[in-house]
């Protein structure tokens, strides 16, 4: 029971401090809302060919925002030490973690849904496909986040963390972006979804259940 | 332990020991060479000359006796990083560390090559240099796991640290990799026909397939010999300031 | 078989020769950085046991 309460409080804690810095929630959102404009600039405006990318431009940017909002994840703890300390108590780190992660998707991730399906309006995506959008940022955000973890707590002792950061984290998104963007892009013509979702599902958990894991023992490596 | 004969063990503990490793690589140096020429000079005479032109690609598939071969190898070279990095992580063996980021070049320039030459295969065949073919492409993102493995290991200055991260980086990798893998052939098969992987699985007869398997083994040999070489800078770097360095760089004079 | 007819493996002799040789660059140079490596560090270290200030 004490662990849950530990669990609580980390979360309390993080959406506390996120809430006096603000920017940590604006960033992430304003870059997702930025990139997706410059593609129309970029391509041309044409309705068909915007229609046709908008799944992948959504996804790919949603993985690079979620990227960039990872630094902010273990950064300020590290530096003030509080994160030495989170790791010293007697709750399993792991979970502590697993709170950690949680707190931040609420910040980063779930602002990417909330303005999605604007964007997709943007984009001209058919209305059909917005849910499974929004299914799929619900689902696969947080599997960026658990993975995204573990990067940023290898590099986060790291001067210049954040190349390197891309460059192990990035690959690792390959599953989540082909199954979350093809869902989106079946839907729009209408197809089923489920065996998609499905998958999406299972990653959730399998990263839920394996990813605190490496994290804990990558922070504890990081703070020595 | 209780099964493993007394000597095994012993062999490993005194393997784990950076001068007695440095002193048996001495010995077992020019056999693995000997062996390494040996297969590939027979793969290659096998593979390039014995072996006739297939009826559908002609010559030109003679590029799977460097592709293949190198596609397992890269894989494998991931798992042994890997399962060393494992042993390194759990029993704090330094030579398993070293071992583990002393694969990772080695496993890269594999990657490297079956990227290249699938490429190169891939050009007379499909009539462009690259297809988002599902081989191919978890092959690539392979050779970007490798090179995160890399530049990571380059990026932390505290080298036992550096050994630590990579072997949690590998592991977490292994994870990936089957899941990565089926992704992208799902990706694959809903974006192009089955038309691209058929030319992929050349009808192979025994005269094909024997050259096949000896380039395989005799790149597992080259494994061993470019890490060996691999491991001894390494490891003479980690203890530059012990006593059985010394000794050595003394020897020289 | 004549060399000739080796060499250019039925028309595809560019991209065959080019693998390999590629191959073989690539593999020969994992080899021979491990052991100039090792090179400079014996030169190194040999001036620091003469003088090692």
């Amino acid at each position: 029971m004490a662990l849950f309460y530990a669990f609580i409080a980390i979360i309390r804690r993080d959406l506390l401090l996120a809430v006096r810095r603000r920017s940590e929630i604006a960033n992430p959102l304003l870059f997702f809302i930025l990139v997706i404009t410059l593609f129309p600039l970029g391509i041309g405006a044409q309705p068909h060919l915007l229609q046709a990318i908008a799944p992948g431009i959504i996804w790919v940017s949603a993985l690079l925002a979620a990227m960039l909002s990872l630094d902010s994840l273990f950064r300020s703890d590290f530096d003030d030490g509080s994160l030495e300390q989170i790791l010293l108590s007697p709750y399993p780190a792991s979970v502590l973690v697993l709170a950690k992660i949680i707190a931040h998707w609420l910040v980063t991730g779930l602002p990417l849904l909330i303005v999605a399906p604007l964007l997709a309006v943007l984009l001209g995506m058919p209305t059909q496909s917005i849910g499974v959008l929004l299914l799929t940022l619900l689902l696969g955000t947080p599997v960026l986040s658990l993975i995204g973890a573990i990067g940023v707590s290898l590099t986060v002792g790291l001067r210049r963390g954040g190349m390197i950061l891309s460059l192990l984290v990035l690959p690792l998104y390959v599953p989540v972006l082909i199954f979350a963007g093809n869902a989106v892009e079946m839907a729009g013509s209408g197809l089923p979804v489920d065996a998609q979702i499905n998958i999406l599902i299972s990653i959730l958990c399998l990263s839920v259940v394996l990813a605190p894991w490496p994290t804990a023992a990558a922070l504890k490596m990081s703070v020595n | 332990m209780f099964l493993i004969p007394n000597a095994v063990v012993r062999f490993f503990h005194r393997m784990a020991s950076p001068p007695h490793f440095y002193a048996f690589t001495d010995k077992v140096m020019p056999w693995l060479i000997i062996i390494f020429v040996l297969l590939t000079g027979f793969g290659l005479y096998g593979g390039l000359y014995l072996a006739p032109a297939d009826y559908q690609q002609g010559d030109s598939y003679r590029i799977i006796y460097i592709h293949v071969p190198s596609a397992w190898m890269s894989l494998f070279i991931y798992m042994v990083m890997a399962i060393s990095g494992a042993i390194g992580l759990v029993w704090r063996i330094k030579l398993a560390e070293i071992v583990a980021i002393s694969s990772a070049p080695i496993g890269a320039s594999f990657t490297f090559i079956a990227l290249f030459t699938g490429s190169l295969w891939g050009k007379p065949m499909w009539g462009t240099w690259w297809v988002w073919d599902a081989r191919l492409t978890s092959e690539l993102i392979l050779l970007f796991l490798y090179l995160g493995v890399i530049g990571l290991y380059g990026a932390i200055d505290d080298k036992r640290v550096a050994s630590k991260a990579v072997a949690i980086l590998a592991l977490v990798g292994v994870v990936n990799i089957p899941i990565i893998h089926y992704s992208v052939e799902w990706w694959n098969t809903l974006h192009q026909g089955p038309t691209v992987t058929k030319i992929d699985k050349p009808s192979i007869h025994v005269s094909m397939l024997f050259p096949l398997l000896l380039m395989a083994l005799s790149f597992k040999f080259y494994y061993l010999i470019a890490l060996i070489q691999r491991i001894r800078i390494e490891l003479l770097q980690r203890e530059r300031n012990a006593q059985w360095v010394k000794a050595k760089v003394l020897e020289l004079r | 078989m004549s060399l000739d007819q080796f060499l250019s493996m039925g028309g595809y002799g560019f991209y065959v020769w080019t693998s390999y040789g590629v191959t073989f660059c690539v593999l020969l140079a994992n080899i021979i950085i491990p052991i100039m490596q090792r090179k400079q560090f014996f030169v190194k270290a040999l001036k620091k046991q003469k003088n090692p200030l």
